[in-house]
């Protein structure tokens, strides 16, 4: 049941439940930590310029980890910026979610198996929330991946989270 | 009156990175400032080292194409011309002339798209919002030439050791030469929206300026070292592939709003070696010859024992390849000489005196990309 | 400009056994051997030399050559001589636009290098990731640290053949 649906005809005023409106405000503004890795980066920067538009699903760089709702890892993980990152996502208010963005953050990517540097997936060390495939993903992929998350933000509940 | 003499004051030390939007990826630079002044800059680099050269000696010659291609991702058509040119010399192939056109239509394709990146992101940094928006606009273009060619917006696996995985499609000289003449008058936009703009001009003249002697020794190149005034292009100074059938202007610096070698003079090479690529696209594409784009590919490429180090001007620089071979299906080893890793080398040098502010303009202006500073 | 056997035999006049062979017989790239701990001043030759003027270092490469043996003893045990490891320079003159290769061979129990730091400042990142990759100490180099594994990595150098890889770093799981 969407959020608008109980309204009284001529008045402004709307029903709903508490974990509709606050899901509601969630996903709406999911403000992301300004932060790119590798490759992906560039894709994602792509993503937030004019063609494809991230500003419209409510998703605003933020320069500072404090005042951000999601990460997204776009790139390779490598052993000396895990910790770094795992530091970043420390400093994040909750609720707070995360995005593992193209091969290379999912699992080692094409870096699999001679990497003596880089680490193998990024939910090693953070948990992650949507896995988006590709190397690097298209825009549209990284799109998708935001309406995945925001459809796993609406089954939210205080009460108990994660219930989807 | 008070007597300051006495003050006791100390160098502060400030960390900028990893995780700094202007950083252009993950750099740290551990900045040691006097007030507002810098002292000294230490860049910190290696945070998005991918094991490149572990990776090239366990990969047989064409596996490590789509390796190549992950270096300098804006411009991943260049690496892998180098790459190609590198093993095609170790070997001794000769490639047919359809294929040598289509190299370097992609490779300034890819340049002009590299340096819209380069430009639009540096405007960001300076605080220019607009000229980012316009310039990746534009740059979609380019990268939907490359993917109808190819199937892949930015790591494109297209140019192979002796050829290209495949030929053009029918309608990309068209889309290609619609392009060129669309681009042109766009350059003349930037410049009133960007390059002009007094405020930018505040920023970026007379900042981090970059004597000619100290860029050679540093080992800087292209377009940065061509900045600072010295007509360096290896495309006229090491020719390769057919580079010296067209006609083209190598631009250098002239100190037009400030001092040589400074950001806007850095910036504005950039902005003239775009008008130039689209000369050389104009010629490419009006001569292209037909032919068979795969023909000269090896079906095994096991060189016998020998070394060779090549280079091509990359959007960045000199991008080196020294591979070296013991006879065997895998490279025994391959050394990449990257542009970026060279310039950012020089970040101290060129930021000692200057105040907080101008480390952005700077790190902009010398245009890094840190999948290639730390392969 | 000028050849390669002309420098040749202009650096075999000035510095004699400092340098080695020069090898010609590969069809694509010749290069000189030279003394790994008189490469400086060689370097500064190469460089101030009016006839030279070699300004720019384009390349230094670490390299493991592979060449361990095994070596059977009188007793009968086999033991295993250490290979050697270079460094190579690709070094071009901006004004004459010739070129040359050295190559200068260390020992890998005691892998020492002069640095030429001081002649070619874009020797010092690479030398730094010469030491990073391989663990070729260069002498006199004034900040010679690990450049871009992390700074505490224990594990050995990653380039050098018969690297491995620990399993954990961290307390993060290496391996896939």
């Amino acid at each position: 049941m969407g959020l608008l649906d109980q309204q009284f005809a001529d008045d402004n005023i709307v029903i709903t439940k508490v974990d509709d409106l606050l899901n509601w405000a969630r996903l709406s503004s999911l403000w992301q930590v300004g932060f790119g890795l590798a490759c992906c980066a560039i894709e994602m920067m792509a993503t937030s310029a004019s063609h494809y538009d991230f500003d419209r699903f409510g998703v605003i760089p933020r320069a500072s980890p404090r005042q951000a709702d999601i990460i997204i890892i776009s790139g390779t993980v490598t052993l000396k910026m895990a910790t770094r990152i795992k530091r970043l996502y420390e400093q994040m208010p909750d609720p707070k979610y995360v995005i593992s963005m193209g091969s290379c953050s999912n699992c080692g990517g094409p870096y699999w198996e001679h990497g003596y540097h880089v680490l193998k997936g990024i939910d090693r060390v953070i948990p992650v929330d949507v896995y988006v495939p590709g190397c690097p993903p298209r825009p549209e992929a990284l799109l998708e991946g935001l309406l995945k998350l925001q459809e796993k933000i609406r089954n939210e509940s205080l009460v108990k989270k994660d219930v989807a | 009156m008070s007597d300051y003499s006495n003050l006791k004051t100390e160098e502060m030390v400030l960390n900028m990175g990893p995780q700094h939007p202007s950083t252009h990826g993950v750099l740290r630079l551990e900045i040691k400032l006097d007030g507002e002044l810098i002292v000294e800059v230490k860049p910190h680099v290696g945070y998005l080292h991918r094991c490149f050269e572990k990776h090239c000696e366990a990969m047989t010659y064409p596996q490590i194409v789509p390796y190549v291609d992950r270096m300098d991702y804006l411009a991943s058509m260049s690496n892998e011309l180098g790459y190609a040119i590198a093993v095609e010399r170790l070997m001794g192939i000769q490639v047919p002339e359809r294929v040598e056109y289509i190299r370097v239509i992609m490779a300034e394709l890819q340049r002009i798209a590299s340096h819209m990146v380069a430009l639009g992101t540096y405007g960001l940094d300076i605080g220019a919002f607009t000229p980012f928006l316009y310039l990746f606009a534009d740059r979609e273009r380019i990268l939907s030439i490359f993917e109808e060619t190819c199937g892949a917006r930015l790591l494109y696996n297209y140019i192979w050791v002796g050829g290209l995985s495949h030929d053009l499609h029918p309608d990309f000289i068209r889309k290609a030469k619609e392009f060129v003449t669309y681009f042109r008058p766009k350059i003349t936009e930037l410049n009133n929206l960007l390059s002009y703009n007094k405020i930018f001009i505040e920023r970026t003249a007379n900042v981090g300026i970059l004597p000619i002697e100290t860029a050679i020794n540093y080992g800087m190149t292209g377009p940065n070292l061509r900045a600072s005034g010295l007509k360096w292009d290896l495309r006229r100074d090491d020719p390769y592939s057919i580079y010296d059938k067209f006609e083209f202007d190598i631009p250098v610096g002239k100190g037009w709003v400030g001092t040589l070698g400074d950001c806007w003079d850095r910036y504005f090479v950039r902005v003239l070696e775009m008008e130039q690529s689209l000369n050389i696209l104009d010629q490419a594409l009006a001569q292209i010859p037909d032919g068979d784009v795969t023909s000269a590919i090896p079906k095994r490429i096991k060189p016998a024992e020998r070394q060779i180090y090549t280079r091509v001007e990359n959007p960045r620089g000199e991008l080196g390849y020294f591979i070296v071979s013991k006879g065997g299906l895998q490279p025994h080893r391959v050394k990449v000489r990257p542009p970026s890793f060279i310039s950012l080398g020089l970040m101290n040098e060129l930021c000692k005196g200057h105040l907080v502010a101008d480390v952005i303009a700077i790190l902009g202006s010398i245009d890094i990309v840190l999948g290639e500073v730390d392969r | 400009m000028k050849s390669h056997e002309e420098i040749y035999n202009l650096l075999k006049e000035k510095f004699g056994d400092a340098i080695g062979q020069s090898i010609t017989n590969l069809p694509v790239e010749s290069f000189i051997e030279v003394s790994p701990l008189k490469i400086h001043e060689i370097s500064y030759f190469l460089r101030d030399d009016n006839e030279l003027l070699f300004d720019n270092l384009m390349l230094l490469s670490g390299l493991d050559d592979m060449n361990d043996k095994k070596v059977k003893q009188e007793d009968g045990s086999i033991a295993d001589v250490p290979g050697t490891l270079s460094v190579v320079y690709h070094i071009e003159s901006t004004s004459f636009r010739h070129k040359i290769v050295l190559k200068c061979s260390c020992p890998k129990d005691k892998p020492e290098v002069e640095s030429v730091n001081s002649i070619w400042r874009s020797a010092d990142w690479n030398e730094r990731e010469a030491y990073d990759m391989f663990g070729i100490i260069f002498l006199n180099h004034p900040d010679l640290r690990r450049i871009l594994m992390p700074y505490d990595w224990e594990h050995g150098f990653p380039l050098r053949k018969d690297y491995k890889n620990p399993e954990f770093y961290q307390g993060m799981k290496v391996p896939y």
